[in-house]
């Protein structure tokens, strides 16, 4: 019984190649064509949902439903135009690129209409004009006006109209960030005096903390647009400019607005619209109420666990990301390793090329490469199958390395041995060698599954939402960084334990099989 | 049974064959001594293209190998495997299978070369540790084995694969006296069944008593041969001389 257990294992442990290939056929195969299938294609946009709040983010009061500004004006947007509007979540950075790649026709999130914007892409008119705003510390200095900046630290979101008008004063010491929750937290800790920022953002995050104040007259003008690919579209974009204009006409763009409590005068005046029709702000009620009346430890626990469906979520596509790369990492990464130590002189060269290139470069940089850069040369992968098969060459390369090291380990004679016993040098390496060289690399192999564990924490930029992408939307929806960095620490830690026990059966089971004695 | 006829090999710079033939018939057992460095186990590994000869032919059981110094090429990998259908050996040291038991040891290569996987091949196996005496630790991994029980079951794993002729290289240099005997008395046996034997050994005193023939070779090349009684009393030449009078 053991011994067919352990054959069993041995073949296991041996043969991984080919059911990789298998799997990366079918991987591949599902990835060749992933947006064939729809018949009647609704219309997708584009919007990083994270934490963006007022334009398009996740009701605090049920993290399942999606709200916003401009979540409600695309719905009106889409009843304007008598077709289904469907929502597509990405990464900020990753909100052009994806539009050029096709994810989605039009990207709506708080773009600014600038020259440099219009460069790279095609805008709609003007949805909604705004300013920026001052916000201040109550506790800290007053500086009602730019100019009162100089000299101050301040902070800012990346390339942004508000960063741009900074850089024209030398003086002030800009801070930028990715987050908007970031800006004002620093802002509250007194890393920064002051920020500068979208009105919407201003209001929506510095009027509602006790902390904080909006301070002196709105700073220049922004407008924000729709954003299409650069030349693609012109039918659409007349479509929904057509849509816009009736929006502003029939009162349906002010009454979103006054419901987010956004109608400002500058909105009026830009509208051409002079009418005070009674309209509530409840969302922006219903937001202001939910910050405030989550302070309780009861409210607390109560959200805390309301948060595990979506923890659950990422970590199984955590763990689902992982577990395919490594699997495709170990059988790759075998065969680099056999092929340069007992491959063809050309395939040994090669081998030894990948792991160089492959370890040289930035996780990163081959997972944007791979699913943003590869379509250009007609290869269009699904996130997910972008996003193993990045993760897996990658660590190939380490694997490769590992094995390489178990191989060279595992003693000539036994090589030797089994020649002896009439096995060809395949058989040999099968049955004999890679047996051992993989006792011997078990160890560094469960180090490395762990660490494989947290760094697809980097398949976030495209698209996907895993453990640490819910963790920022979280943390950033409830300005709670501690509570819930410790759920989700405790999640990675929870998915990663299970192996660890693993391997350290295995390891007892295998790498010293004397103590089994009978 | 076995011909090897002007076997030349050289590393590098260094020859270390110059040319040595040697003709083994069917149940002869044939000692190979003489000082270290003289070629005698690197001649025993070309008899089963463990070493590729650099020129030279090989005839066992009918399988002709022969090379004369030109590329290595990919058609001799199938005669060589023919050729070790034939000949079985064992290593000075042991080198077992440590991730497999005794018995699996034994087993792997039926499987794995000749696709034997019932329970016969199980049966025989057991048979073969029986013979060997260490039918009791079949089940165990080698690591747990003393040298002595090690090195028979390398010899119980060779016969499995059933061989007309076995090559031993230095089997008993790494044992104490007294476990070498066991694992000589193995190859005892095996030569009253008419097994042929090839050894390369320091073990005078087992090749004086057990040997057909005895090999001397020195500086690559055989200086003399005969059965034990002429060479080891009466050698030809004075080298065989010089070095029987340091061992024995």
């Amino acid at each position: 019984m053991k011994h067919g257990m352990r054959r069993q294992l041995a073949r296991f442990l041996t043969v991984p190649h080919w059911l990789i290939c298998a799997m990366l056929m079918v991987l591949l195969a599902g990835g060749g064509f992933p947006h064939a299938a729809y018949a009647e294609q609704p219309l997708r946009w584009g919007a990083d949902a994270s934490a963006d709040v007022p334009y398009t983010f996740h009701d605090p009061n049920n993290q399942a439903r999606l709200t916003g500004f401009e979540y409600d004006l695309m719905q009106s947007l889409g009843e304007h135009i008598s077709k289904p509007v469907q929502f597509v979540q990405n990464d900020w950075d990753g909100l052009i690129p994806g539009l050029q790649r096709g994810l989605y026709e039009m990207v709506i999130c708080g773009i600014e209409i600038t020259p440099e914007h219009a460069e790279g892409i095609d805008f709609s008119i003007p949805y909604y004009v705004t300013s920026e705003r001052i916000v201040v510390r109550r506790s800290g200095p007053t500086l009602s006006s730019l100019e009162a900046l100089n000299g101050h630290v301040v902070g800012t979101m990346k390339a942004t109209q508000a960063e741009r008008i900074l850089a024209n004063h030398p003086q002030v010491q800009v801070r930028t960030y990715d987050e908007e929750t970031n800006v004002f937290m620093d802002l509250v800790n007194g890393r920064t005096d002051a920020v500068l920022i979208d009105g919407p953002i201003a209001q929506y995050y510095g009027a509602t903390n006790p902390d904080l104040q909006l301070v002196g007259e709105p700073v220049g003008t922004v407008s924000y647009g729709i954003a299409f690919a650069k030349g693609q579209n012109a039918a659409l974009r007349e479509q929904i400019n057509t849509a816009l204009q009736a929006m502003k006409k029939d009162g349906s763009l002010h009454r979103i607005l006054a419901r987010w409590n956004l109608w400002t005068p500058q909105a009026a005046a830009w509208a051409d619209d002079a009418s005070t029709p009674a309209i509530e702000p409840v969302s922006w009620n219903d937001y202001v109420a939910a910050l405030h009346g989550s302070s309780g430890w009861r409210a607390k626990v109560a959200r805390y666990a309301s948060f595990l469906p979506l923890l659950a979520k990422g970590a199984v596509l955590t763990l689902l990301v992982s577990l395919c790369a490594m699997v495709l990492a170990v059988g790759l990464g075998l065969t680099l390793a056999l092929l340069r130590l007992y491959g063809p002189a050309p395939l040994a060269a090669l081998s030894s090329f990948y792991v160089e290139v492959v370890r040289g470069t930035p996780l990163l940089i081959q997972i944007l490469l791979i699913f943003y850069g590869l379509p250009q040369c007609g290869l269009n992968l699904t996130p997910f199958v972008a996003g193993v098969l990045a993760l897996g060459l990658n660590y190939a390369a380490y694997e490769a390395e590992n094995y390489r090291a178990g191989l060279q380990s595992v003693a000539r004679g036994q090589m030797e041995a089994a020649l002896a016993l009439n096995m060809t040098h395949v058989q040999a390496l099968r049955y004999v060698v890679v047996p051992q060289a993989f006792r011997l690399v078990m160890p560094v192999m469960t180090n490395d599954f762990i660490s494989l564990l947290k760094d697809s924490s980097l398949v976030s930029v495209i698209t996907l939402t895993e453990l640490t992408q819910t963790y920022i939307r979280l943390s950033s929806t409830y300005f709670d960084y501690f509570g819930t960095g410790l759920m989700v620490g405790g999640a990675y830690l929870l998915l990663g334990l299970p192996f660890v026990r693993l391997a350290r059966m295995a390891e007892k089971k295998l790498s010293q099989p004397h103590i089994r004695r009978r | 049974m076995l011909d090897a006829q002007d076997i030349h090999k050289s590393f590098g710079d260094g020859a270390i064959l110059g040319g040595v033939s040697l003709q083994v018939r069917k149940g002869e057992l044939v000692s190979i001594i003489g000082p270290s460095g003289c070629g005698k186990s690197t001649f025993l590994r070309c008899l089963n293209f463990l070493e590729i000869p650099d020129r030279g032919t090989i005839n066992a059981m009918g399988v002709t190998i022969a090379r004369d110094g030109g590329p290595w090429r990919r058609a001799y990998e199938h005669v060589a495997h023919r050729l070790r259908t034939h000949v079985g050996m064992v290593f000075q040291n042991f080198n077992l299978f440590p991730h497999l038991s005794v018995l699996d040891n034994v087993l792997l290569a039926p499987r794995v070369v000749k696709g034997e996987t019932g329970p016969a091949e199980r049966d025989e196996a057991m048979a073969l540790l029986e013979k060997v005496g260490l039918g009791r630790v079949a089940q165990r991994y080698p690591v747990s084995l003393s040298g002595g029980q090690q090195q028979r079951a390398a010899i119980a794993r060779a016969l499995a694969m059933r061989p007309e002729i076995m090559l031993y290289d230095e089997p008993t240099s790494a044992l104490d006296p007294i476990v070498a005997e066991e694992v000589l008395g193995v190859m005892r046996t095996l030569d009253d069944e008419g097994m042929t034997q090839i050894i390369v050994t320091h073990d005078m005193r087992f090749a004086q008593v057990a040997s057909d023939t005895i090999v001397y070779m020195d500086g690559g090349h055989i200086i003399e041969s005969g059965p034990p009684e002429i060479l080891c009393v009466n050698p030809a030449d004075d080298r065989t001389r010089r070095f029987l009078r340091t061992v024995l």
